[in-house]
């Protein structure tokens, strides 16, 4: 039997990317180790390998094709004794062709796990937002087609352009482009002097970071993920979140703190944790979480120019997103102000980064049974937009909160105290919460699926408040 | 901000015009130990000479912190001080000697035990005092208290709680120094128990990394709380702590004014010239506990006796000057005086001005 050789994932949350490269061609013979193509994604490229010896019977994928899923077969390897006959039993017949495009494409982090795996969840498939990205865009405004990657690097670039002070630090954000792609390009434009690589040193640099800021820079400190930032969360609730109060006025912080929050995919409970309750406790910090590509650029942009301490939470499936982005020259969006991602009078859901991939899918399904869920995407959780999740709740008399992290003392947590104290006598059921489950983030497939929040808990609870 | 006092005599000239000590460590790349085989002992090295200028306004300047820590301890028996309060008692040498060094708009950073560091950057000495009685005159309003105080002014970054926070903060100044390329240089404060932090290494890392301009000065009192240097540190000499990054470090007799100041001018200088960061390991002594109340049982009265009566960094200034005939006992008694009008000023200001506003509980948390 021919081997198939397969798309490999660069990462774990990889679904499919491009046959950039064949080096092998119909009829070479290859071993254990031979590099036999290129393939890439938006933001990587990797050789694969052969992993058997024989001769490349069949070539499967074109050079040049695009959206190839993971683990498409791509070439037969024949065994010795082998010859082409034996290929009509193997896998055959004409590339498969990418159904949809790719959801996301990661290399791995520092984890290093290259594992390919299958990610089946509200976010593989992101429903479109309905809600224009911000009603304050004039009318007839250009929209361009853009990844939440894309508009991150965007909002950093024209910030650098427009204020020298501000300039980008971490782990890989330079010479590797960033260990997502965040930073791609910038160190081309910007030099080296603004786009810092940095060593392995959360706490450390962390607090160079500070430091710059204290002196009157405006650093962006990119954490390769969040669950680093735990190393260095002294100095970003110590140092930069209380100095601004401490020194009575008179000294602050102006820094962005930006990088991956919560879980990616199969990278299990260090590398999955979701942080925004944690950074939302502490006054004296912003805490921003966008879902949507327009939202990244004009909250980041925001944030940058804010001059606070400010904790830019983004999501790694997410980066991979397209989103429309309105063409101007400067587009910003405000902190702390929530937006009304779909109308509705049955239900309010409120949801924010990624928890909105399920909230806007449930509200789909919900339509279908004829409740009308408003979909509040909070954006900002500290300062938290109250008044918009009250005025829905007094239209709703019903809410459901959604997060990724876990319910105890979770953002959901203070969003039913803050609707209990302020809209109690226009609820008309109990606030309920679908979070992340109360395990640490298991590895399992099967298991994984079951801790994080679904479209169907989301569905259930709706129904649940509304009564049916 | 802090009500503006009286400045205290002219210093601008310090720094300067002095003549230069022996450098015969300024350069190379290797620890080593500057003041000979025992830095603990008083140094008689003749070529650390002060001018007459130098030696008053070392003179005065420590007399200040003396006087200010004195009073704050009395304050804070009285109960007009709350919280902690760590006094910088027989550590004054050290901020003094490296503040000659330095130029306008050098920066200086440090940890908990600050007070000193404030009033060597000419911070005034009323705003101090009313921030450690949580007065609203106070340099932060009375909302940071003894360990957070920061003066933009004065180029002083604080007052920091977290042992071995203001190493990588000073750091990242002297990161923004060299990211402005504007020529200056940043001290940053740290004790012998902060060296053990984990965060001091990754600084130092990155300090030598990118050749940042940071003169890290490691004020070894000898004790880490009550915790002696020996029995927390596998090394003890703490000017190697650098070795593994290449900095170069070298223990210094932080009792002697000159010899800090020597050390700080050839430390200044190779920070300044782009040469990276240099470790100034200063051999000091608390005479105090480690704060208001630790009546500091893991050490002898004698041994705290003997440094006072031998090292005492502002009486061995003292008899220089008498000795020397640098002035008379009455100039002497002249700026004892001053140096008391400052402090009691200060403390008559703090103990008067009223609490901050209640409505101060809700400014300065965003911008």
């Amino acid at each position: 039997m021919p081997i198939e050789v397969l798309m490999p994932a660069l990462s774990p949350t990889m679904e499919a990317g491009k046959l950039a490269k064949w080096l092998k061609k119909e009829g070479d013979s290859v071993k254990s180790g031979d590099v036999i193509a290129e393939i890439e994604t938006d933001k990587a490229t990797m050789e694969v390998e052969a992993v058997d010896e024989g001769t490349l019977g069949k070539i499967l994928i074109d050079e040049g094709a695009e959206d190839v899923k993971v683990n498409t077969p791509i070439a037969l390897i024949l065994g010795e004794g082998e010859d082409s006959s034996a290929l009509k039993n193997g896998g055959s017949g004409p590339a498969p062709k990418a159904e949809e495009p790719p959801a996301k494409a990661e290399v791995e982090a520092k984890s290093g796990d290259k594992s390919p795996a299958k990610v089946e969840s509200a976010a593989a498939n992101p429903p479109q937002p309905m809600a224009q990205p911000e009603p304050d865009v004039p009318e007839g405004t250009e929209m361009v087609t853009q990844t939440v990657r894309e508009a991150l690097r965007d909002a950093m670039a024209e910030e650098m352009r427009k204020d020298d002070t501000v300039f980008l630090m971490g782990e890989e954000v330079a010479e590797y482009q960033g260990a997502y792609k965040v930073s791609q390009g910038l160190l081309d434009e910007f030099g080296k002097e603004r786009v810092i690589d940095t060593p392995i040193t959360e706490h450390g640099f962390a607090g160079v970071g500070v430091g710059a800021a204290l002196a009157g820079l405006k650093p962006i400190v990119e954490f390769m993920t969040f669950n680093f930032a735990m190393q260095a969360i002294d100095h970003i609730i110590n140092s930069a979140a209380k100095t601004l109060y401490m020194s009575g006025g008179q000294m602050g912080c102006s820094i962005v703190f930006r990088g991956a929050n919560g879980a990616a995919a199969r990278v299990a409970a260090q590398h999955s944790q979701d942080y925004a309750s944690w950074y939302s406790n502490v006054p004296g910090l912003t805490v921003i979480a966008p879902y949507t590509a327009a939202d990244a650029k004009g909250l980041l942009k925001s944030a940058i120019r804010d001059g606070n301490t400010v904790v830019f939470l983004e999501n790694e499936i997410l980066y991979g997103q397209s989103f429309p982005v309105p063409k101007l020259d400067d587009y910003v969006v405000p902190i702390g102000k929530a937006r009304i991602a779909r109308p509705g009078k049955d239900v309010t859901l409120v949801a924010w980064s990624i928890g909105m991939t399920y909230a806007l899918k449930a509200a789909e399904k919900l339509a279908e049974d004829g409740i009308e869920a408003e979909v509040i995407d909070l954006r900002t959780i500290r300062p938290m937009d109250t008044e918009t999740i009250i005025e829905s709740v007094k239209k709703t008399g019903r809410i459901v909160t959604i997060e990724e992290g876990w319910a105890q003392s979770g953002v959901g947590a203070e969003i039913s105290a803050r609707v209990t104290e302020q809209a109690f006598d226009w609820l008309d059921a109990p606030v309920t919460r679908v979070s992340g489950k109360d395990v640490p983030m298991p590895y399992a497939a099967n298991l994984e699926k079951l801790a994080l929040p679904s479209v169907d808990e989301v569905v259930q609870a709706a129904k649940a408040v509304c009564y049916r | 901000m802090a009500a503006t006092a009286a400045k205290a005599a002219p210093r601008k000239t310090a720094g300067k015009s002095a003549p230069k000590p022996s450098a015969k460590n300024a350069s190379g790349t290797s620890a080593k130990s500057a003041s000979g085989a025992n830095a603990k002992s008083p140094v008689s090295n003749g070529a650390l000479k002060f001018s007459k200028d130098e030696e008053l306004r070392a003179y005065r300047d420590m007399l200040l912190i003396r006087r200010f820590e004195e009073k704050a301890g009395q304050l804070y028996g009285m109960g007009l001080i709350g919280g902690f309060c760590h006094l910088y008692i027989g550590q004054e040498a050290v901020v003094t000697g490296m503040q000659m060094a330095l130029e306008q708009g050098d920066q200086v950073i440090t940890g908990y035990r600050d007070h000193g560091h404030m009033l060597a950057c000419e911070m005034d000495p009323k705003g101090v005092m009313a921030e450690l009685t949580g007065r609203r005159g106070g340099y932060s309003k009375g909302k940071g208290g003894s360990m957070h105080m920061f003066s933009v002014e004065k180029q002083f970054y604080g007052g920091h709680g977290i042992v071995g926070a203001q190493v990588s903060l000073g750091t990242g100044l002297a990161f923004a120094n060299r990211y402005r390329k504007n020529g200056k240089v940043s001290l940053a404060y740290f004790g012998d128990g902060a060296s053990n932090q984990g965060q001091v290494y990754e600084s130092f890392n990155m300090a030598k990394l990118w050749k940042l301009p940071v003169v890290y000065v490691i004020e070894n009192n000898k004790y880490g709380m009550g915790t002696s240097l020996e029995r927390a540190s596998s090394t003890t000499n703490l000017s190697h702590r650098g070795a593994s990054f290449d900095i170069p470090g070298e223990q210094v007799d932080g009792m002697d004014v000159r010899a800090v100041k020597a050390a700080a001018d050839r430390a200044v200088k190779h920070a300044r010239e782009g040469n990276g960061p240099y470790i100034l390991e200063m051999i000091t002594y608390r005479y105090r506990g480690h704060s208001m109340s630790d009546p500091a049982k893991y050490r002898s009265k004698e041994e705290v006796q003997k440094m006072r009566e031998t090292h005492d960094p502002i009486e061995m200034v003292r008899k220089r000057i008498v000795d020397g005939k640098l002035a008379s006992e009455d100039d002497l008694k002249g700026v004892d005086k001053e140096v008391r009008d400052i402090v009691n000023a200060a403390a008559e200001f703090a103990t008067n001005d009223p609490e901050p506003d209640p409505s101060e509980l809700w400014t300065d948390i965003l911008r």
